[in-house]
């Protein structure tokens, strides 16, 4: 059970087109990432990342494969989910490469979203994302404006949106790349700390050369492929 | 849950406003051209209460004295007062031209009438009846005159006395109300050269002047400078009798056209100021089709602007109809912030319009209705173009 729980995927493949036309984007990729474990994915432009992404996003369907998102499989050569639109609410946080916080919420209000969208009490929403928010240290700023924020602070504000349904999974697209060095690394490491407190399968996107070292494991995609290897795993401070 | 139309509202509420306040103006045109077409109606209907009377008489095969012009005896109405059931029967006559007052003029219509009889202005508001049979004048407060006044109707001079209010003619313009006898005149008198003129021309004709007809000469030259026409005879009918009935007996026996308020108010609504209602009902229809191009157009350039958000709202898991919802309440508030101020502006600049403007509290329920339909239908464009944004968006730019 604990190998199937955090997300699990083998043999996924993703075919765009029919026929002379068609793009093998994704050719029977395999990973698998335990609950508290972050792990990167890198691989040039048009290698397969975002389709990668996408499919574990349950926004585009897989051709073929299976994945197991938090000890449930949800694709087996078609979707086993009735609803995405609830496991992507409720089971997957999502961090973009821009915060895109919603710039008419506050602060608390981003984060509360989530929990309300997924039917949790007002009071109840907000109370867990200030709680997140002190987490991540940004609990000073949660009744500000999204604009007023620093890009530190607006990308700890989207790892706080992320994790507000404490979902099993959280992908990452690139979450460092408007940030400078220290922001960046300070990123990765909040998403380190986050990972085990919440015990959250946690897979990062990234071209970022300042955090590749960061990671304990790597996956690499290159057409369609992935391949794994051991990372450095260079101790944040 | 978060009201997110309501957030995105106080978070842009400049926008909102000024936008608001665009379509308001546009809404507050629209209320006022409904507001012309009603005060031309309720015109009408005050023109025929204040007159007094329950019938019209006027020339046969005609629809005066409003729609149509309308000449008739001045000694009709003696043979209609010794008719059963009514009570009382006066002349009066209307001729629309300019009155000046000094170095001005402002046109109005002139009303003859009899003091005491039906046609004489209902109330006053400043000053006194008149009293004298000649030179004095009571004006509606629309034509700028003051009690003292003197103003000019063709040759002579009258003091305005008195003021009244809400005496319009069908076409917007105040009344003048002087003496009849002082009407009739205004209405055919020449000028001297012009009588001179007429005088040498009928004594060329050999059959006007005929030299073993003494005097004939003399009774043409007088008839011809005198005026013994009128354009209406009302008549207030007695209690008891049918208006219609009376009207009846008047088109069988004295060859005249006599109409009851039911149908010169037809005459009034329903034909003299039919086009100038298609008109405004074509404007009103244009309005409408502008402020919802309108309401559209910003509603689908704000949802627009909101792709990316929409794309990451629908990704983290937000119902479609949450979306939808969103973007209506936008749409319906834009709709409310325009109402409210076009229905502040059009009570604000009606009163300054030459012609009355009534706002109908009717009207004001019927065009929130159409307010909130125009802005339910405009949100569709918008509410198509969110629904379509996928949630992959999002991800990877």
């Amino acid at each position: 059970m604990k190998k199937e729980s955090g997300i699990h995927i083998e043999g996924l493949s993703k075919r765009y087109g029919e026929g002379a036309t068609a793009v093998d984007a994704l050719k029977e990729v395999n990973m698998s990432v335990a609950p508290g474990e972050v792990v990167g994915l890198i691989g040039p432009s048009g290698s397969g990342k975002t389709t990668l992404l996408k499919c574990l996003g349950a926004v585009i369907e897989p051709t073929q494969g299976r994945m197991t998102l938090g000890g449930e499989v949800i694709y087996d050569n078609g979707w086993r989910i009735s609803d995405l639109r609830v496991l992507r609410r409720d089971r997957i946080g999502f961090i973009f490469q821009a915060p895109y916080l919603i710039p008419f919420l506050d602060v608390t209000d981003n984060v509360a979203l989530l929990p309300m969208l997924a039917g949790r009490p007002n009071g109840e929403a907000r109370a867990r994302a200030l709680e997140l928010l002190q987490a991540l240290d940004v609990a000073h700023r949660a009744s500000a404006e999204t604009s007023e924020l620093s890009g530190g602070e607006q990308q700890r504000v989207s790892i706080a949106r992320a994790l507000a349904n404490r979902p099993p999974v959280i992908l990452a697209d690139e979450p460092t790349a408007p940030l400078d060095s220290e922001r960046a690394l300070a990123v990765v490491r909040i998403l380190n700390q986050m990972a085990s407190q919440y015990h959250t399968a946690i897979i990062v996107v990234t071209h970022d050369e300042k955090i590749i070292p960061t990671f304990k494991r790597i996956y690499h995609i290159r057409d369609g492929r992935t391949y794994e290897e051991a990372g450095e795993g260079r101790a944040l401070q | 849950m978060i009201n997110l139309a309501g957030r995105d509202i106080l978070h842009s509420w400049s926008k909102f406003v000024l936008t608001g306040l665009g379509l308001g103006l546009l809404i507050g045109v629209t209320f006022t051209m409904a507001g012309v077409y009603r005060g031309m109606v309720d015109d009408a209907k005050v023109l025929l209460n204040n007159s007094g009377a329950d019938l019209w008489v006027v020339q046969k095969d005609t629809l005066g004295p409003y729609a149509e012009s309308s000449s008739i005896p001045d000694d009709i109405y003696r043979s209609i007062l010794g008719m059963s059931g009514v009570a009382q029967a006066a002349n009066v006559s209307y001729l629309t031209m300019q009155v000046r007052k000094g170095d001005t003029d402002v046109r109005a219509m002139v009303v003859g009438f009899e003091p005491g009889q039906p046609g004489e202005p209902s109330y006053l508001v400043a000053g006194r009846r008149i009293t004298r049979s000649h030179y004095e004048a009571v004006a509606d407060v629309k034509t700028g005159f003051a009690v003292g006044d003197r103003i000019r109707i063709r040759r002579h001079e009258y003091t305005v006395v008195g003021l009244t209010q809400r005496m319009v003619s069908s076409g917007g313009d105040p009344m003048v109300f002087i003496p009849l006898k002082d009407a009739q005149e205004a209405q055919f008198l020449k000028d001297n050269d012009a009588i001179i003129n007429q005088r040498a021309r009928t004594g060329a004709n050999p059959a006007l002047n005929r030299p073993g007809v003494p005097g004939l000469l003399d009774a043409i030259n007088a008839s011809q400078n005198s005026n013994r026409n009128v354009n209406a005879v009302l008549v207030r009918v007695a209690e008891g009798h049918s208006p219609e009935a009376v009207a009846q007996d008047i088109r069988r026996w004295k060859h005249l056209q006599a109409f009851i308020r039911a149908q010169m108010e037809n005459i009034l609504i329903a034909k003299l100021i039919a086009t100038a209602a298609r008109q405004i009902a074509m404007f009103l229809v244009i309005l409408t089709i502008v402020s919802a191009a309108i309401v559209a157009f910003i509603i689908y350039t704000m949802t627009l602007g909101k792709i990316r958000e929409i794309a990451v709202l629908k990704l983290i898991g937000t119902h479609n109809r949450t979306i939808a919802a969103m973007i209506l309440q936008q749409s319906l508030g834009l709709g409310l912030i325009g109402f409210a101020i076009g229905r502040i502006a059009a009570t604000i600049w009606g009163p300054f319009f030459p012609r009355y403007v009534l706002l109908e509290p009717g009207d004001a329920v019927r065009g929130f209705v159409i307010v909130m339909v125009v802005c339910t239908l405009a949100s569709t464009l918008a509410i198509r173009a969110a629904l379509k944004v996928d949630p992959a968006t999002a991800i990877g730019g």
